[in-house]
């Protein structure tokens, strides 16, 4: 599935999708940026609510497909600007975390 | 071998938001250079661990990058404290980093053991009071 069909999902909308056709491929959940470095994989939506402008230098680094910020959590202007600049999409969801890797499991 | 480029960048101590901006700009000059997506994201997450520490830690630095024909050779240079037990720091979730950073999602004791993990050699030269040398080489 792509990251813009993840947004049109009942809970899902977009922050920032400069790149909206870009292919999920797994999930990594987590929120100590180091870790997520370590560990999550190019092409992963990466469920955080980090919602810092290092979340979106580590989406870069990381080349995820796209940050998924639960919670409800959104971007300041100037984060969601970076984002933008740089490539990254940024999703929002009213779910935890946990329920939202739940529903990407069903759609992966 | 020859050096065929070289790159310099100022780290600034008192920007944590704007750290990152080496390893990005890195991370854009070996793409265009060719250099595979992994090593890519090996260098990339090195250096900019590397980067973060120095602003943690150090109050900034330097960064230069070597980009040899099979080597990517980044050594970063810092005027900070130092690191008192490099062994204890090489530890994986050993962390000395203040609450207000960890509250921003760093600080988890992975910092140098994510840069010798991604990296084909590292080696730190640091004296208490005096500052740190960190060299990283990744092979292309």
């Amino acid at each position: 599935m792509t990251v813009i069909d993840l947004c049109n999902l009942e809970g899902f909308r977009e922050v920032v999708l400069p790149e909206p056709d870009r292919e999920i491929e797994g999930v990594y959940i987590g929120d100590l940026l180091s870790w997520v470095m370590g560990k999550a994989k190019s092409g992963d939506a990466w469920i955080t609510i980090m919602s810092n402008i290092n979340t979106i230098a580590v989406a870069t680094l990381t080349d995820t497909a796209c940050i998924v910020l639960a919670e409800g959590v959104d971007l300041d202007e100037n984060v969601r600007a970076t984002a933008e600049a740089k490539g990254i999409n940024v999703i929002s969801t009213v779910y935890p975390a946990y329920v939202t890797a739940l529903k990407l499991s069903q759609i992966l | 071998m020859s050096d065929v480029l070289t790159f310099h960048f100022d780290v600034d101590g008192d920007d944590f938001t704007s750290a990152g901006q080496a390893s990005v700009q890195i991370k854009k000059s070996l793409r265009q250079l060719g250099i595979s997506p992994d090593t890519i994201r090996r260098v990339s997450i090195a250096m900019y661990e590397g980067e973060i520490n120095m602003v943690i830690h150090a109050g900034g630095g330097e960064a230069d990058v070597n980009v040899t024909e099979d080597q990517v050779i980044i050594v970063l240079t810092d005027h900070g404290p130092g690191i008192p037990n490099i062994e204890q720091a090489m530890q994986e979730g050993f962390s000395t980093a203040p609450d207000a950073i960890r509250s921003l999602g760093f600080g988890a004791g992975m910092g140098l053991p994510n840069m010798k993990r991604y990296t084909d050699y590292m080696n730190i030269e640091s004296e208490v009071g005096k500052g740190t040398i960190i060299t990283m080489k990744v092979n292309i």
